[in-house]
């Protein structure tokens, strides 16, 4: 996939957005207690998103394993969340991942010391 | 809530455009890594949705606005966002209205267009004669307030 726009796309400059401005509204309508949401702060969140996550991809590559082989990988953004301070939010859907015998160690541990 | 998972989410094609653009080229991703920044990006837009509305209720409107989003921002500490953002709204606002003036003179250039071809021929008899000027002045100015009056 090359970096231009063949379908016919102006090219995802500051006059443009690429995430569909609807969808963007749809996720900021689900927030509780939202009432209603002007054309510009609805442009403003769709730009600030895609610059988001550009700085995701780019954070979690430049510090991620996956560097030396050429691929980002799931793992590189699990360690993004946890060692960044901005992406802290982002903690608990991306956990970090650990071999199914560790967690049932850790599960029988856990057990020895309360009733569960 | 009533809306299917789904519907939260962001096109897939659109996000992995985003990130590959974003990466040196010939880096892949993997489809979990990908699935990953779409899940953390319908994240994003819920947190600084309620950021930005902490600021609208504190302000005692019903109605997000700009500066609620870009004030979101700096809670967030993604600062570095904020002068894209605020260029890219310049942008934005600007295209805007130019689609507003656009549709808008193309309801005056219709009405224009009959008085353009009498400036023209105006034009040319100005050139021999100028005492002629004063008279085809005011009947410009005529017609020009025939038109505001609309």
């Amino acid at each position: 996939m090359s970096g231009d726009n063949v379908d016919g796309k102006v090219a995802p400059n500051s006059k443009n957005v690429s995430l569909p401005m609807s969808r963007v509204k749809l996720i900021m309508k689900s927030s509780p207690d939202v009432s209603n949401i002007n054309q510009e702060a609805l442009f403003l969140t769709t730009k600030a998103t895609e610059l988001f996550v550009q700085h995701l991809a780019r954070s979690s590559y430049k510090n991620g394993s996956g560097k030396g082989k050429n691929t980002l990988s799931y793992s590189d953004l699990a360690n993004a969340a946890e060692g960044t301070d901005n992406f802290q939010f982002l903690i608990d859907i991306l956990p970090k991942k650990i071999l199914a015998r560790d967690y049932l160690k850790s599960l029988e541990e856990r057990g020895e010391e309360d009733d569960i | 809530m009533a809306e299917r998972p789904e519907d939260l989410n962001l096109p897939n094609a659109v996000i992995t455009r985003i990130i590959k653009e974003a990466l040196p080229d010939g880096v892949n991703v993997s489809k979990e890594a990908r699935r990953a920044i779409s899940q953390a990006a319908s994240v994003f837009v819920l947190y600084a949705t309620s950021c930005a509305n902490n600021f609208a209720m504190k302000a005692k409107r019903k109605t997000l606005n700009a500066g609620d989003v870009m004030s979101a921002m700096e809670e967030m500490e993604f600062e570095r966002f904020m002068q894209p953002l605020r260029e890219a709204l310049e942008a934005y606002k600007k295209g805007q209205k130019g689609k507003k003036e656009a549709s808008e003179q193309k309801k005056k250039d219709k009405e224009k267009k009959s008085d353009v071809e009498e400036n023209d021929k105006n034009k040319d008899e100005e050139e021999e004669e100028e005492e002629h000027m004063d008279e085809e002045a005011e009947a410009e100015n005529e017609v020009e307030d025939e038109e505001v009056e609309n």
